[in-house]
């Protein structure tokens, strides 16, 4: 479809998919156009609006969401790849109501301020608190044969693909030390 | 006028709406979902300068799920208004390339894209230009600088003066293009329906988008409602509406049904605005105890071929310092280029790059302390205005800076210390920022179960606004904040000024506060009865704002850094930056403390990473995403704090307040830069400061 010489473009239907998605505990089945990416099937089709669109390039951090756990961009994810998959957005974090004690601490010391870049922060700091107790290591881990230490340099090292652009950085890593340690 | 004892101003209230943004219930712009919603997405031009010749819409509109590329030919006429950035697809001109020439309409946003990528368009290019130079011949002297200030000025002589003194420091400073680039992208959702015209918008002003946007389709005010409760930052970027806001509610009008449309962050860097590049040249006049005779500030900026914007880079220069004879001025260049814009601090955030960079210059030349040389050219009145200050406490912030950062027995002399591979070095730099207050409105309502609702059409852009007028007008009604319900960022409710030049909490604290005033006045009047429809008042402050007496208002800070220089490859790493401000009475210490800090990190990225590359060949930005063009990360950003130093002022607003919001940014660079002269010696007058200026100067 690169509408090379003067034939035009070629007209084909989108190709789609039904898939089962599971997210935040539901089970939803849709059929989604293979072109779509995880951001935008939950987003513009699943009305989940906590994971956030900041550059649809992997470059911000914004759409940070969990695939099984881990921190994942969902505008890089084609949504066709993860239907059996458990996908948690910041909307899933918490119970129904209550704060995630990650998102009571960005509250209590201000690691935001427009808001934007939060829910991908919140998602992003969930998962790296988990890797660093898995003990996995990072480029500043001095000694990778010892467990991680959720020390200042390792959680600003972690978190350098969540770019909050408001400058909440300082509170960002108060708030996950706060709740890592 | 007095200020008002308060017990909830003052106190660390956590967010308002902090809630809402952390369990993603937020709703910003694009997360509008109307039924029967359609998708567009622009095409923008690959040519700098010419004339769009046709555009294949025919081809684009046989894709499946298309329902109309809209271009200039066929899209809805728009009605005339002055700023040609909202003229949008009414004539084949091309002012520079990434503007937008059609936009494709469809309904899935895969579809759009792809038809986006698809559709044809054919130029008739011309040559453009798009390079600024200082002595670039289409240079001009515009009829004045943003907002509204004098484009020169001049006291005394300052040529004679430059000439017989003993010490003249005279260099050029540049600093890049930059873009805003806050996290949300700017996007419009727009709605037609019988009442008219809704829209859904990223904007730091719905009742300004609301005023500029309906004159263009011929509608009353009344008819236009812009919906604005999140923003997801803005920086100034979102603070005048463009082209996309336009571009919406057309398609929108063209297709019939309601229309969603992002600005993807490549397009940003064209279509959204950005700050002038500038070429600065700065001559400092002073004895040899560094007391100045004269200065002279000259800038030179770019702006588009289709509208002017003349940053007011200068404007800072006239009310710094003392010195009997002084010099500034601003210059202009229409370019093919894009239109820029406000970005945080326009005017002083580059203007004190080059001011501080060269008062830092005077101290080396002159052998005085960096503190002492600003606190000994402290003026005692407004230097070209002649006015008394209405409060000025910058030498409090250098001295109260100096000594919570350990600047005391610093040792000058440059390129000696050294901790492991790095070279170490201190900076200092001034900040300061004007007080700004618009004319707003506001009401306030007591209702019939309790509590009260308060309205506004204010932003809350992440400053922090939402949470601060609410505790303003707790404090007027004297109930908890609980008890009160903020309502802001829709044009519907009273009309309030933009959130821009840090005014935000002046201009609408006032209103809100005499509007609680005004109810409370109403309810005494009803011995505190509430009737079953509730009790509401209003304010404008219009007549207020007028009756202020003229007086140089202005808040002021001193940054402090300290930088680490890698010996082996120019990386500069700043390892502590402290400020130290006096802005008035702060509302609010917790919000307060993340604007400075927030406004000097993206002072420290300025300073080491942001420049927008004018590619020449292809007349646009070159570096059009966030992995080219770099923004601080977390790993950039280490010891940063701020404090304030208390201040009474009167002469401001009831809150006795002064604006935050870009102070933080004002004079940071300076500091940085500074401190890397310091640690290696080398004096980097062209922001950023990259690692080839540090080995290219031979660290
Ligand atoms: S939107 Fe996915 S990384 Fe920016
Ligand atoms: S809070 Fe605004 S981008 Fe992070």
């Amino acid at each position: 479809m690169n509408g090379e010489g003067n034939s035009g473009p070629v007209f084909a239907d989108p190709i789609t998919a039904d898939i089962l998605l599971s997210v935040n505990g539901d089970e939803r089945p849709i059929t989604v156009d293979t072109r779509e990416t995880l951001l935008d099937t939950l987003r513009e089709h699943l009305d989940l609006i906590g994971a956030k669109k900041g550059c649809d390039h992997g470059q911000c951090g914004a759409c940070t969401v969990l695939v099984d756990g881990r921190r994942v961009k969902s505008c890089l994810t084609l949504t066709v790849t993860v239907d059996d998959r458990e996908i948690t957005t910041v909307e899933g974090l918490a119970a129904d109501g209550a704060l995630h004690p990650m998102q009571a601490a960005f509250v209590e010391r201000d690691a935001f301020q427009c808001g934007y870049c939060t829910p991908g922060q919140l998602c992003s700091a969930v998962a790296m608190v988990r890797e660093v107790a898995d003990g996995w290591p990072s480029a500043v881990t001095a000694d990778v044969s010892g467990p991680a230490v959720l020390d200042d340099d390792e959680i600003r090292e972690r978190m350098s693909g969540n770019l909050c652009r408001c400058g909440a950085y300082v509170n960002i890593v108060a708030a996950i030390k706060q709740v890592g340690s | 006028m007095t200020t008002v004892a308060a017990p909830y101003a003052g106190t660390a209230l956590d967010r308002v709406d902090g809630p809402e943004k952390v369990t993603g219930r937020a709703r910003y712009a694009y997360e509008n979902l109307p039924a029967d919603l359609a998708y567009a997405v622009v095409v923008q031009a690959t040519v700098s300068r010419g004339e769009v010749r046709a555009v294949d819409a025919d081809s684009v509109l046989q894709l499946p799920g298309m329902i109309a590329a809209i271009w200039h030919e066929n899209a809805p006429r728009l009605a005339p208004v002055e700023d040609a950035e909202l003229t949008v697809l009414q004539s084949p001109r091309v002012a520079y390339r990434g503007q937008v020439v059609a936009i494709v309409v469809a309904e899935t946003l895969e579809s759009a894209t792809e038809a986006a990528r698809l559709l044809r368009v054919d130029y008739r290019a011309e040559p453009h230009d798009v390079e600024l130079r200082a002595d670039h011949p289409g240079m001009y002297r515009p009829d004045h600088v943003n907002p509204n200030y004098a484009t020169d000025s001049e006291l005394g002589d300052p040529d004679t003066a430059l000439a017989f003194a003993s010490v003249v420091v005279d260099a050029t400073y540049t600093t890049p293009a930059q873009h805003h680039n806050p996290i949300e992208p700017h996007a419009t959702v727009a709605l037609w329906d019988a009442d008219g015209l809704t829209l859904y918008d990223a904007t730091q002003s719905a009742s300004g988008v609301r005023a500029t946007i309906a004159p263009l389709f011929a509608l009353p005010p009344e008819s236009v409602r812009v919906i604005s409760p999140y923003v997801g930052g803005g920086f100034g970027g979102k603070g005048a509406p463009h082209a996309q806001v336009v571009l919406a509610a057309l398609a929108a009008k063209q297709v019939g049904r309601p229309v969603k449309l992002a600005a993807t962050r490549r397009q940003m860097f064209a279509v959204t605005g950005y700050r002038t590049p500038t070429v600065q040249r700065v001559r400092l006049g002073a004895d040899e105890d560094g007391r100045l005779s004269a200065i002279v500030h000259e800038a030179f900026e770019q702006t588009a071929t289709i509208k002017e914007f003349a940053e007011q880079t200068t404007v800072v220069t006239r009310m710094m310092y003392a010195a009997p004879h002084r010099r500034t001025s601003h210059r202009l260049v229409r370019l093919d280029v894009p239109i820029p814009t406000w970005m945080r601090a326009p005017g002083e955030t580059p203007g004190m790059f080059a001011l501080e960079s060269a008062m830092d210059e005077l101290a080396v030349a002159c052998g005085i302390d960096p503190v002492e040389l600003r606190v000994r050219n402290e003026p005692t009145i407004d230097p070209e205005r002649g006015l008394p200050f209405s409060s000025r406490n910058l030498v409090a912030c250098l001295r109260e800076g100096a000594e919570r950062f350990g600047w005391a027995g610093r040792d000058p002399e440059p390129g000696v210390r050294r901790r492991g591979r790095q070279l170490i070095g201190t900076g200092v730099a001034s900040s300061t920022y004007p007080v700004y207050r618009l004319p707003s409105q506001a009401s306030a309502r007591a209702e019939p179960g309790g509590g009260f609702t308060v309205r506004i059409a204010a932003a809350d852009i992440g400053t922090g606004a939402r949470t601060v007028l609410t505790q303003i007008a707790a404090d007027a009604l004297r109930v908890p904040p609980a008890q009160v319900r903020m309502e802001v960022g829709d044009s519907a409710l009273p009309r309030a000024s933009v959130a821009g030049g840090s005014s935000g909490t002046a201009s609408w604290g006032t209103a809100v506060l005499r509007a609680c005033e005004a109810l409370m006045a109403a309810l005494h009047r009803r011995s505190g009865d509430v009737p079953p429809g509730g009790l509401e008042a209003s304010a404008d402050t219009a007549e207020e704002l007028r009756s202020q007496r003229p007086l140089s208002r202005h808040a002021y800070g001193a940054q402090f850094a300290e930088v680490g220089v890698d010996l082996d490859t120019g990386e500069v790493r700043v390892l502590r930056l402290l400020g130290a401000f006096a802005a008035g009475r702060i509302i609010n210490p917790k919000t307060a403390r993340s604007q400075f800090i927030g406004g000097m990190t993206m002072g420290l990225s300025m300073a080491l990473l942001e420049e927008s590359v004018m590619d020449l060949e292809f007349g646009d930005y070159l570096n059009r995403d966030l992995a080219q063009y770099h923004v601080a990360a977390c790993a950039d950003v280490r010891d940063v704090d701020a404090f304030w130093i208390e201040e009474e002022d009167p002469e401001l607003n009831p809150m006795g307040s002064k604006g935050i919001g870009e102070i933080g940014i004002v004079g940071t660079a300076a500091a940085i830069a500074n401190a890397v002269y310091h640690a290696t010696g080398i004096r980097v007058r062209d922001l950023p400061i990259r690692l080839d200026r540090l080995i290219g100067g031979g660290i």
